[in-house]
């Protein structure tokens, strides 16, 4: 199957230039927001631009984080984040764990439940919620809003975690009770570190989703807004390079989170679609 | 679920505790002064001098209302103090979002807000809803280098809209550039300008000439002025930005809208009243007001919030740093910056112009408002942006216009001649 | 034995009384507003919807978009994918950067595309140094609907390709090496063994994508209003106009249950047509 010297150097020539074309087709468009960030008001008139970082100044984005309010967002924002996590994993981790481990009648109820959470555009039902929040106390609080968004990132964990956990012979379990360990023991010792990673992975994307998510988050807050939802509030009547700087902001940390979950993220999926 | 249980139990508690620690704090709800450096400069600048901690939080006029609405229905209130367009506070009085005010009225009076003005807070009541906060209207901005294109004959500060489509097609053909621009972009305020300056201009009326034979003729005018326009308008929200690239020259906006490019640059611009046509020149003010909500958590903090608000050098703060003119008896003073002398010029040639016709802010429309603006935006986009024809869109669009009204029963208001019952389309 | 019979709905009580509550509770409400109008059992949302200046041109937008990316897509992220898995350097980096558009949002994918298309925008710039354009291009205008398009499209590439090419390489470990290079001994070239073998075997994989994407792609609205703002009117966007611009609710609920439906035939018709036999898997 292998040509002459020549032409397998050509063959990888042309495969690395594919995947340098890859990595430009991600990242350009993040260089070019992050000039527009650091143009200021000026750079986003001038024409023709230039593709170099010279006339960038630090001023738009020094002017952006100084606007009253976006560091206490991001903390709220992370914050809501943090706490859907939280209650995603609680409620979606059992209940991926019953979907893998025991057939029972309205299991596939249960299933298309948490399928059919995913269909509806699911801002739509902020409204409702808002006069049961204000009612219950909810409302304006951190942890309303994670609710709403533990609705978003549910399904997603639940489905993960049946996956991960179907993934994991039942044999393992079943070797520990025969040590004598409880049900609960063989889970903590045998299952829990197996799944773990996998976890992990579910978590952050329920993170991701809930950093994300901004109409639920704006209908259902006054000052406790998430960073994007004040951005959007924010964002939607300002100047260019106010939006550009915003949009650049909302990119960053999607980097680091990326690079946190990439290599579970494959194992988590992988499972996911057996 | 016991975890969860304790979860949310510990999350109520730590609401509660928040709201009981943050007593002292005043919420302010905006709809005015929503983009991100005018809301900054009201919370840096305009509220520095409040007595006390005020939080000034802002939302669009629909959002505004739904948010007004749930508190009030659940009981519960979050919001002191609430600051919007006399049309946006109108629907309060009846879904009970407002306490009357009546013990600032003396103090508003003897500050110079005129016992017009005043009256309109009433909001049809015995009570006073509202206190006059500030006052605004639109006027055009143009580039000095686009005043060498006036047709022969034409004043720039009289222009008629047959006039405005000669310049800009006279620009057209010179410089090969669309330099007339609408702020016609999802957040621009377009509706505006078709409620009050085209429609009254061309027709003298709103709501009941919305179909009438002018009104035909007023879109085939305004369809072929339209060929000169910018595509860009159907993008734009707010005028300074494309004023500021050069990207059009000629621009109608909302004053707060316009001035940070006159702000930039005020040697580079004229200011001037909206064209006429044959019913006058037509032209709408705009006041925004100051209520308390009902059960406020901090009714004394709103009640000296508003204070400090109508202090003449807070007014005078607002028309420097903001754009918007006092509502009390203030001198504006001569060091203001030009951009914000052109401005005012611009308002004073509206206002002072021979053929002015006023048309007042949709009121009585309560949620309604964003539909009756959907109409005029949703006619312009098929008459002249889809080709749609002129009879057959105005009398569909006619028949949405005439159910608001009936949903609502708003009777007319001027330029429309106001009378009983709702209003009707003819 | 009863207690184990029990645990499974010990096991998914929680999440059941949750989604109940803030999903299945909010959702019945939903519904009985598209069908209310004026305290009485009525069409009238529907009928208002289906009225509307936008409403077809936002189904045939929305179906357009997502019949177009959606293909665009998966072949993109199996190119992405197969050349993934040859690459032995590397392979981590690659991976992450290719990845990172996965946890920017809508709001922030949109703002990125704007700073490029726009008028004096990144590309136009571009094409002004290679001597094509002399001065601003518009693209995103009523007027140039096709270029538009493109552009939305290409927002929609950039942004959402990545979660099918997660799916994909997850998909991919699980195949047995062995298979291929048994196909590779019997003298099957590269293409014949992709064809025959890897995308039979990642049909389960393309499902899962496919049914994700889709049912996301027709809740898009955040990347088509940033790019288009009112000029390329999309179901979802529509529905978000009336309640938050025109704020009535009934029709924005009216709006969104059409979503809904066409999401479930959507699911529908890919579990229908790409059904796979368990036995032919691994």
């Amino acid at each position: 199957m292998t040509g002459a010297p020549v032409s397998r150097r050509l063959r990888g020539l042309v495969f690395w230039s594919g995947i340098a074309m890859l990595c430009v087709w991600v990242l350009a468009p993040i260089y070019l927001i992050a000039l527009g960030a650091f143009g200021g008001r000026a750079g986003v008139f001038r024409w023709p631009k230039s593709l170099m970082p010279w006339d960038t100044t630090l001023a738009a984005m020094q002017a952006f984080l100084a606007v009253d309010g976006v560091w206490a967002a991001a903390l709220n924002g992370a914050l809501v984040a943090g706490l859907t996590m939280l209650f995603s994993l609680l409620l979606g981790a059992p209940a991926g764990y019953a979907l893998a481990r025991y057939a029972f009648a309205g299991q596939s109820a249960f299933r298309m439940l948490v399928v059919l959470t995913r269909a509806f555009p699911l801002a739509i039902l902020a409204l409702p919620l808002t006069v049961t929040f204000i009612r219950v106390g909810l409302y304006d609080t951190a942890v309303g809003v994670a609710l709403v968004h533990t609705a978003l990132a549910l399904p997603f964990a639940a489905l993960v975690s049946s996956s991960l956990f179907m993934g994991i012979p039942r044999e393992l379990e079943e070797a520990a009770w025969v040590f004598g360990c409880t049900g609960f023991q063989a889970f903590r010792k045998i299952v829990l570190p197996l799944a773990l990673p996998g976890l992990a992975a579910a978590a952050i994307f329920a993170f991701v989703i809930s950093w994300n998510e901004v109409f639920a988050a704006s209908v259902l807050t006054v000052r406790n807004k998430t960073l994007t939802a004040y951005l959007l509030t924010v964002l939607a009547e300002s100047p260019l390079h106010f939006r550009f700087a915003g949009g650049f902001l909302l990119i960053l940390p999607s980097v680091v989170f990326m690079f946190a979950v990439r290599k579970y993220l494959f194992a988590m999926w992988g499972v996911a679609n057996r | 679920m016991t975890g969860l249980k304790r979860l949310l139990a510990a999350a109520a508690v730590s609401g509660a505790a928040l709201t009981g620690a943050m007593a002292q704090e005043t919420i302010f709800l905006s709809t005015q002064l929503r983009p991100v450096e005018e809301a900054t400069k009201v919370r840096q600048i305009i509220l520095k001098g409040a007595p006390g901690p005020v939080t000034f939080v802002v939302e669009e006029p629909s959002p505004f209302q739904t948010r007004m609405d749930a508190e009030t229905q659940a009981g519960k209130r979050t919001i002191s103090m609430v600051g919007a367009l006399h049309g946006e506070l109108a629907p309060l009085v009846a879904s009970k979002g407002l306490e009357p005010v009546d013990g600032l009225v003396a103090k508003a009076t003897a500050l110079g807000v005129p016992d017009a003005m005043m009256a309109l807070g009433k909001l049809g009541t015995n009570s006073q809803m509202y206190i006059p906060w500030m006052q605004a209207t639109y006027i055009m901005a143009a580039r000095k280098e686009a005043l060498q294109y006036l047709p022969a004959g034409a004043d720039v500060n009289s222009l008629t809209y047959a006039q405005l489509k000669d310049w800009a097609k006279a620009i057209q053909d010179k410089t090969g550039k669309r330099a007339l621009g609408f702020p016609a972009g999802p957040k621009g305020l377009l509706a505006r300008f078709f409620q009050g300056y085209l429609y009254p201009s061309y027709t003298g009326g709103v709501v009941a000439t919305f179909k009438s034979a002018e009104a035909e003729a007023m879109w085939g005018a305004f369809k072929d002025l339209w060929a000169h326009v910018n595509p860009n308008s159907a993008s734009y929200d707010f005028m300074q930005e494309p004023l500021m690239a050069g990207e059009v020259m000629i621009a109608f906006d909302h004053v707060a809208r316009l001035k940070d490019a006159l702000v930039a640059a005020p040697n580079d611009y004229v200011t001037f009243p909206a064209p006429s046509a044959g019913k006058g020149r037509g032209f709408m003010p705009v006041v925004a007001g100051l209520g308390v909500a009902p059960n406020a958590p901090n009714k004394a903090g709103a009640m000296a919030t508003i204070e400090h608000l109508l202090k003449p050098e807070t007014q005078i703060a607002m028309a420097r740093e903001l754009g918007f003119f006092p509502v009390v008896k203030a001198d504006l003073p001569a060091d203001l910056p030009g951009g914000i002398k052109l401005l005012v010029e611009g308002v004073a040639k509206t206002q002072g112009a021979k053929d002015a016709l006023v048309s007042l802010l949709p009121v009585g429309l309560g949620a309604k408002g964003g539909e009756f603006n959907k109409v005029y935006v949703d006619t312009f986009q098929a008459i002249v942006l889809r080709g749609a024809p002129i009879r057959a869109t105005l009398d569909a669009q006619a028949a949405t216009l005439q159910t608001i009204m009936n949903e609502t029963k708003a009777p007319c208001w001027a330029p429309d001649k106001p009378g009983d019952g709702a209003c009707k389309v003819n | 034995m009863s207690r184990s019979r029990l645990l499974p709905y010990l096991l998914i009580g929680p999440a059941t009384v949750f989604l109940l509550a803030l999903f299945v509770a909010p959702l019945v409400q939903t519904i009985a507003l598209a069908f209310t109008h004026d305290g009485a059992a009525s069409l009238a949302n529907f009928a208002k919807m289906v009225g509307d200046l936008n409403f077809g041109l936002s189904i045939r937008n929305t179906f357009l978009l997502v019949l177009t990316v959606i293909p665009l897509q998966l072949c993109l992220a199996l190119a992405m994918a197969m050349m993934v898995q040859k690459l032995e350097k590397g392979r981590d980096l690659v991976l992450w950067i290719l990845i990172i558009p996965l946890g920017a949002s809508d709001l922030a994918a949109g703002l990125v595309w704007l700073s490029i298309l726009q008028d004096r925008g990144y590309f136009n710039t571009v094409l002004n140094m290679l001597g094509l354009v002399d001065g601003p291009v518009n693209w995103l205008s009523y007027e140039t609907p096709v270029s538009l398009f493109v552009g939305v499209v290409l927002a929609e590439l950039w942004r959402a390709t990545a979660i099918v090419l997660v799916i994909l390489i997850a998909g991919l470990q699980l195949i047995p090496k062995e298979y291929a290079e048994a196909a590779e001994i019997f003298g099957a070239d590269a293409w014949t063994r992709f064809r025959r073998i890897t995308l039979p075997l990642l049909k389960p994989s393309i499902q899962s994508a496919l049914i994700l994407r889709t049912v996301l792609a027709f809740e898009v609205f955040a990347v088509v209003y940033a790019l288009s703002g009112r000029n390329f009117p999309v179901l979802v966007g529509e529905a978000y106009a009336w309640q938050h611009g025109n704020q009535n609710n009934g029709v924005a609920a009216a709006y969104a249950i059409l979503v809904m439906a066409i999401s479930l035939a959507a699911t529908v018709v890919y579990i229908k047509a790409l059904a796979t036999r368990p036995e032919t898997q691994p």
